[in-house]
């Protein structure tokens, strides 16, 4: 299993939430923890993700990003490692 | 889930042009000599191809997967003085030419190591491979060179140090750029990453990855939160971003031997700008209160600088190597070319920055009609300041024929583009033109 990170920033509207979710949710990828607000009309979100072994990275990272696209808004996915090597010991 | 370093790990790479310079692959060649030069050439390709087969692919899975940019993806070897047995000047270029095709073969950018360690002497192979360089730096695209000339265990050799004054004269006599890829070296490293100096040290294994980090934009955003405040908490914001960025670089590293199947050698914690606005050592020694880099106090910014990116990188890696300080490059670097251009920045001045930083007189162009004894002269006072202080210090010195100073010349892509500089017109024929050996300074004698 791999956790990562996925990030997503851009102009609010209705469905953001459902649809980076049910991107997800096609490829069996688990969401572990979530945070979203609204900053000055921006849309930011942050979800701690779990994707399965037997599902592909690429594919995962390929289909959310497709769905960013889709919805106008910046769609990142990154493996969590990166966030925790650079600010623990 | 801790939003705010989620937030701040995104900024360094989105907006301030952090990433992983580059991911070099250090491969030995000492076992692929053969009976005649061409057999050798033959093995050499056959190494570089089947060892380095994954780099590029296994690169950009890293990039994709972390969303860390990994800029360049390059290849060293030993350097082929050693491997060129009885060549001659002419048949050794199919040595480079075995690196070139190799290079291109696997889709790297660069390969380092058409180089020749000749700080006590030369050997055959290194004569021939130095007399080569004209041919083999523009009949080739990705070969890069280095040849060291002195060490503070060896001396100096102003023989060498001539020569490769004539050398840089007639490569361009060929070529405007093609001096970009060859560096003179005084006490080279080993496990260098970046180019053009990268080679693999005999003392190396027979394969090994090391990682060069960059971030001159993350280290100007930090210093822009403590505008004002004393420079103790300038170094100490310093050290604490060079931490971050070292860390993201030994993480990279880390995951790119295990999935090549490949030792982890060193992280070189460099701060190497771009010509990008943003990603400048100039603009941070500029917002370390100097007007213009250039200016009085330069020096003293530059090594505080050098010395805080030093000791914040050292704890995050398991390994340390390569350069690992400030690169002071003026082609490469957007406040350095505009400092040029002001009149700020001087030769005199670059000279004595690197007496205090990771590099030497880097990516400079100066008039084509500069005599190759002046150039020879330039590398010899450079190279005496690495021997004396213990330091690497290196000369890429870029003379551009009918071009007069304040012109500019263009490398392409990292490169950059150099202002012509303007060089002191009195002669130093008579002093190089001596020859012979300068001694290693009383302090080499510790045993």
């Amino acid at each position: 299993m791999i956790k990562a990170v996925v990030t997503v920033v851009g102009q609010d509207q209705t469905g953001i939430v459902a649809g980076i979710a049910t991107t997800l949710s096609e490829h069996g990828v688990n969401i572990l923890d979530m945070s979203q607000t609204i900053m000055s009309k921006t849309f930011t979100m942050s979800m701690l993700v779990a994707i399965d072994a037997a599902a592909d990275f690429d594919e995962v990272y390929a289909s959310v990003k497709e769905e960013g696209a889709r919805l106008g808004v910046t769609v990142h996915v990154q493996r969590e490692e990166i966030f925790d090597t650079m600010s623990h010991i | 889930m801790d939003t705010t370093q989620i937030r701040e790990t995104i900024q360094m790479v989105k907006e301030d042009n952090f990433d992983i310079r580059t991911i070099t692959m250090g491969i030995s060649l000492l076992d692929t000599v053969g009976g005649s030069v061409e057999e050798t050439a033959k093995n050499v390709y056959q190494k570089v191809t089947t060892y380095a087969k994954n780099l590029v692919v296994v690169g950009q899975q890293i990039e994709r997967e972390y969303g860390v940019p990994i800029t360049n993806k390059r290849i060293s070897v030993t350097p082929v003085s050693l491997i060129a047995g009885h060549a001659d000047e002419k048949e050794i270029l199919v040595l480079a030419h075995a690196l070139d095709d190799a290079a291109k073969e696997v889709g790297v950018d660069f390969i380092g190591g058409y180089s020749a360690l000749v700080q006590k002497g030369f050997s055959h192979g290194d004569l021939a491979l130095i007399k080569s360089l004209p041919k083999a730096l523009t009949e080739t695209d990705v070969v890069m060179s280095s040849i060291n000339v002195g060490s503070s265990k060896a001396g100096i050799n102003l023989d060498a140090v001539k020569l490769m004054g004539e050398m840089i004269k007639a490569i361009t006599d060929k070529s405007d750029t093609a001096n970009s890829k060859m560096v003179v070296f005084a006490n080279a490293v080993e496990d260098n990453p970046f180019m053009a100096g990268a080679f693999h040290g005999v003392s190396e294994p027979d394969v090994v990855i090391n990682v060069g980090v960059s971030g001159p934009g993350v280290v100007k955003r930090a210093l822009e939160q403590v505008k004002g405040e004393s420079i103790t908490v300038v170094a100490e914001t310093i050290k604490k971003t060079a931490f971050k960025i070292t860390r993201v670089g030994q993480l990279v590293g880390t995951i790119a031997a295990e999935r090549l199947g490949v030792p982890f050698g060193i992280v070189d914690l460099s701060l190497a700008p771009t010509p990008a606005r943003g990603d400048s050592v100039a603009e941070v020694l500029e917002e370390i209160g100097l007007e213009q880099v250039g200016t009085h106090g330069t020096t003293a910014a530059l090594m505080l600088l050098n010395d805080a990116v030093k000791k914040g990188g050292v704890m995050a890696a398991q390994g340390v190597g390569g350069l690992s300080g400030a690169f002071i490059p003026v082609s490469e670097d957007a406040g350095m070319i505009d400092a040029v251009q002001a009149g700020t920045l001087s030769l005199a001045k670059l000279e004595a920055m690197t007496s205090v930083c990771s590099v030497g007189l880097d990516m400079i162009a100066i008039p084509g009609d500069t005599p190759a004894t002046t150039i020879s002269a330039m590398i010899a006072d450079e190279v005496a300041i690495g021997v004396q202080n213990n330091k690497t210090t290196a000369v890429r010195i870029l003379p551009t024929n009918s071009t007069k100073v304040g012109d500019m010349v263009d490398y392409g892509g990292l490169l950059g583009t150099a202002p012509v500089m303007p060089v002191v017109d009195k002669s130093s024929t008579d002093f190089i033109n001596r020859g012979g050996h300068v001694p290693a300074p009383i302090h080499s004698f510790k045993n």
